[in-house]
């Protein structure tokens, strides 16, 4: 990744035209060729830089709900209880974390009816207790770090 | 007198209102915008729409915010934060509101959410994400972070992840 890669996600964490040809007015922001903009864009997407490029989704608004959850995992039955959590695909990612509740996953479903409903299979499969910790404000979505 | 106090959970942001064109949009969009020079008309022929439709319609789900942002999505590790902190806060309820926005300032914070506390276990009520390239760079931007918004005396937790065993997208309908 060189300074111009650099530039370019700098600029386009912020947003992106809607206009007809957005890519050419962002090139020029940037004083290149609309073409350099697409085949920098394009092979940072394929190196795995970005993870996407295009809309971010509030997911409540499409009917769907999130929540944070966690559990006190006693270290000897960690491998047990992470391959549990982890066979639930409403699982969207996992993190161990150094803290009594030491296991903090994210469930994603498609209505706030199934979150509890997981959440009671997790407790009732691993036989622990389940900390639901739902979003009730969002003060910020940042997700713009300079690089 | 009976003093507990019930806590009770706000109700969910009204889902949008969005019409099977809206909902086609949102699909398509979701595997990214068209690397070609004109990426909204070429939305547009795959859903028979001309331009101007598709810009309009992406317009207002940006309005509405269903949209949060169109843009690029970066892997923070892939670009030297290779440390992250959830921080987390126990403010008093009256003053979540002010301090998260004041938190939520910053550019190393990515996430700034209330959740509910789970006492007498977990007395926290304000997560923060906090990034940095490593975690005495984590450490510095919290201290920092309490300074500017006055959090010296609130009482936080800052809980390092010490492994990653999954990540993936979130699914939509």
């Amino acid at each position: 990744m060189d300074s111009l890669d650099r530039k370019i996600i700098n600029l386009l964490q912020k947003g992106f035209p809607l206009s007809e040809q957005p890519y050419l007015e962002v090139a020029q922001q940037l004083g290149i060729e609309e073409e350099t903009l697409i085949e920098r864009l394009s092979h940072l997407l394929e190196n795995k830089t970005l993870s996407r490029f295009g809309p971010m989704y509030d997911a409540q608004k499409l009917g769907g709900a999130f929540s944070l959850v966690a559990i006190r995992v006693p270290d000897e039955d960690y491998d047990r209880v992470t391959e549990i959590v982890n066979s639930f695909r409403e699982v969207a990612h996992n993190y161990r974390r150094d803290h009594d509740l030491n296991m903090w996953f994210v469930l994603a479903t498609d209505s706030p009816e199934k979150i509890d409903a997981v959440n009671s299979q997790i407790e009732k499969k691993s036989g622990l207790k389940v900390y639901n910790m739902p979003k009730l404000d969002e003060y910020f979505i940042g997700l713009n770090l300079p690089v | 007198m009976d003093m507990k106090v019930k806590y009770r959970l706000p109700s969910l942001p009204p889902q949008a209102e969005l019409d099977d064109i809206d909902q086609a949009l949102i699909t398509l969009m979701q595997r990214g915008l068209p690397l070609s020079p004109t990426p909204y008309a070429d939305l547009g022929k795959k859903l028979q729409l001309d331009e101007d439709e598709v810009i309009q319609r992406i317009q207002k789900l940006d309005n509405d915010n269903v949209i949060k942002r169109l843009g690029v999505v970066v892997r923070h590790h892939e670009l030297g934060y290779k440390a992250n902190a959830m921080t987390v806060w126990n403010i008093p309820d009256e003053l979540v509101s002010e301090l998260g926005t004041c938190m939520g300032q910053f550019d190393f914070v990515t996430l700034c959410y209330r959740r509910p506390r789970r006492l007498p276990e977990w007395p926290y009520n304000l997560f923060t994400m906090i990034h940095g390239k490593d975690r005495e760079d984590v450490l510095a931007n919290i201290a920092l972070l309490a300074k500017r918004c006055n959090l010296d005396e609130v009482e936080r937790k800052v809980l390092f992840s010490t492994r990653r065993f999954k990540q993936r997208g979130a699914i939509y309908r």
